[in-house]
């Protein structure tokens, strides 16, 4: 699941700077010290295990005991043989991380699309059944994916054109994923379009443009950082997603994703894992996701900042 | 809601025509959402009720293939009393751990989450903007990594943690070298009725501590700036020191953002999928498999879509009853502050 994460714009985000500006007390030194260290003992606990994975990914001996966050010898081997064979199957990383990339932007695409329209339907519309739609709509925010599963997986075995099985391919999990992405995403951006001055799109109304055209120009333009937002964490779902990648495409290795990958090749050796292969798998596998998130970050806390004043 | 103002604003009375065309307009914006989510989520939904009542089976998944046998209730009676195909099941003591496993993480995720927002947020800190970039890592890294990252650190012979308990402790008092097997103790180190928590539990839990507080102390953090100053210097006027003031005005403030991201919490930590299946694989012997994990190895592993598909009714209710009784729970406190 995503994290839960309101995005709110420019004019509420205000509030993390202003408070900023009014605290200018001083601090004891001795307090001061005293935090500063306890800040620093707090920061240790959360990078260690980075650090730690890190190390390991850089040791030679291809066991997990970096003694030092440089180990003696440290050389990129690991990445090497994890970019030519991660898994015992004739996959290369290449491959898996195209097969994990394509799901993911496909997904991004699609909640984004989906979910737009309908959020705007939502918005600028008093229609009938919409109080009942939105319900039924966040009613799905309270299942967990994994519990329809099996019956999904089921139904798009049924879905058969030629020799493509829809159950068997990474097409279902990007439209199985997308549904579990589209309530939370309708109701993000539907929130963000609700704060959109009407007047602008009446503006256009009047100039002769049709609905769908201010949908189009006025009303998408002006919501471009949440429809990023969302983009982003449906890319995020894409890339990471496990369970239905797994049950659909586990056995067609052509079509693995790097989680199905990391999955195999922790499991595959019963025990004795070949550690520093599997850290620097690890590395590669969250890199892109941590650099988009760290650029996107004071985006994305600001949202949840005041997502948590509004609550 | 500005939502509702905006709908109403449309124009308070307006013809039936003129309400048939925006329904079909709206409807048409929703098409393509709910088209998505009629075939992959709906119908699933629904084709599960009938599922459950079959003994559906691999040998019924080919389109040509004969259609399951009705078989009643059985497949609720068989997860009921624990006879299922998963060894070490036992549907009281799963349930028991995960409530167990979900109620205990939230109250840590909120305590250290809040308490480390408020040292960020004493005055004149310096470096706090650091420190926050810091302490948002671990929200920025796949679930996925996080559990199997752990599971490493937990390894009886490389594991980071015996290492790091043999190079302090061990170095101290000279112990000989440390091996235990965290993720694999087989002797529960508490086991009350139902209750059944291995040494893998609290390894669990200290992953997912890691995990969990970052994001609680955002939150904290954005609600203890939105609390006005002039209550703090009212407070100080009054001669309360920096405690009197944490429980006369931060801690009220700080409730009414917390609670419902602890519901939130709660039901996330619940169905926390990532930890229990690649961390402890539900282990030792399925004492910290979760609902979800038991409902994914019954389709996965065992195939039998049958009993899944009973046993997601059973968690379906068991997520009703929870979403009934936290909604009470935040309503009751919400009367309370009022």
């Amino acid at each position: 699941m995503t994290t839960p994460v309101a995005v709110v714009p420019r004019a509420t985000v205000k509030l993390a700077s202003q408070a900023r500006t009014t605290g200018g007390r001083r601090l004891k030194t001795r307090n001061q010290i005293l935090l500063q260290l306890l800040c620093l003992l707090i920061g240790s606990t959360v990078l260690f295990p980075i650090v730690w994975i890190v190390g390991m990914s850089l040791d030679p001996r291809n066991i997990a005991r970096p003694d030092a966050l440089i180990p003696p010898g440290a050389n990129l081997e690991a990445y090497g043989r994890v970019l030519a064979r991660p898994t015992l199957n004739p996959v290369s990383f290449f491959q898996l991380a195209l097969n994990s990339l394509t799901l993911a932007v496909v997904i991004s695409v699609l909640s984004v699309g989906l979910g737009v329209l309908g959020a705007y339907a939502f918005s600028r519309m008093k229609f009938r059944g919409r109080e009942f739609m939105m319900l039924l709509i966040l009613a799905v925010l309270m299942l967990p994916a994994v519990a329809t599963v099996g019956p999904l997986y089921i139904s798009m075995n049924r879905i058969t054109v030629g020799d493509f099985r829809l159950g068997g391919s990474l097409l279902g999990v990007a439209l199985a994923v997308t549904s579990t992405q589209l309530p939370f995403a309708i109701w993000n951006m539907k929130g963000y379009l609700d704060t959109i001055p009407k007047e602008l799109e009446e503006a256009a109304v009047v100039d002769g443009a049709s609905r769908f055209q201010t949908f189009l120009r006025v009303v998408l333009p002006l919501a471009t950082p949440v429809l990023a937002v969302t983009a982003l964490f449906g890319f995020i779902a894409g890339w990471t997603e496990f369970i239905l990648a797994e049950v659909f495409v586990v056995g067609d290795p052509g079509q693995w994703t790097l989680a199905i990958a990391l999955n195999a090749l922790v499991g595959q050796y019963a025990g004795s894992t070949p550690w520093s292969t599997f850290a620097a798998f690890a590395v590669l596998f969250a890199l892109p996701v941590m650099v988009v998130y760290l650029l996107l970050q004071r985006w994305i806390v600001s949202g949840l900042t005041v997502g948590g004043v509004k609550g | 809601m500005t939502a509702a103002a905006i709908g109403r604003s449309a124009g308070p009375r307006r013809s039936w025509r003129q309400r048939t065309a925006t329904t079909r307009t709206a409807y048409l914006f929703l098409l393509p959402a709910l088209l998505v989510m009629a075939v992959v989520t709906f119908y699933p939904l629904i084709f599960q009720i009938y599922i459950a009542f079959t003994d559906f089976q691999l040998k019924n998944l080919r389109p040509t293939a004969p259609p399951a046998n009705i078989v009643g209730l059985q497949n609720f009676t068989r997860i009921l009393d624990s006879n299922i195909v998963i060894p070490n099941f036992d549907f009281l003591r799963v349930l028991t751990f995960n409530l167990f496993w979900a109620l205990t993480n939230v109250v840590i995720h909120v305590v250290i989450g809040v308490a480390i927002a408020l040292v960020l947020n004493v005055d004149g800190l310096r470096f706090k903007r650091i420190w926050r970039a810091v302490y948002i890592l671990p929200i920025a890294i796949p679930p996925i990594i996080v559990a199997t990252v752990w599971r490493n650190m937990f390894d009886p012979q490389y594991g980071a943690v015996n290492q790091a308990i043999n190079a302090t402790i061990g170095v101290l008092f000279k112990l000989p070298p440390f091996q235990l097997d965290w993720l694999n103790q087989p002797n529960p180190i508490l086991s009350v009725g139902p209750l059944v928590l291995p040494l893998a539990y609290f390894a669990l839990l200290a992953a997912n501590v890691w995990l969990g507080w970052p994001l609680n102390s955002v939150v904290a953090t954005g609600a203890l700036q939105s609390i006005p100053r002039d209550l703090y210097e009212a407070a100080e006027m009054d001669g309360a020191g920096y405690w009197a003031r944490l429980k006369t005005v931060t801690l009220p403030f700080l409730r009414p953002a917390m609670l419902p991201f602890a519901i939130y919490g709660f039901v996330l930590t619940f169905n926390l999928f990532t930890l229990s299946y690649f961390m402890s694989g539900g282990g030792p012997f399925g004492q910290t498999e979760l609902l979800v994990t038991t409902g994914y190895r019954l389709v996965a592993e065992q195939h039998l879509y049958g009993v899944a598909a009973a046993f997601a009714i059973f968690q379906f209710i068991i997520l009703l009853v929870i979403t009934l009784a936290t909604n009470r729970l935040a309503r009751a406190t919400a009367s309370y502050d009022s």
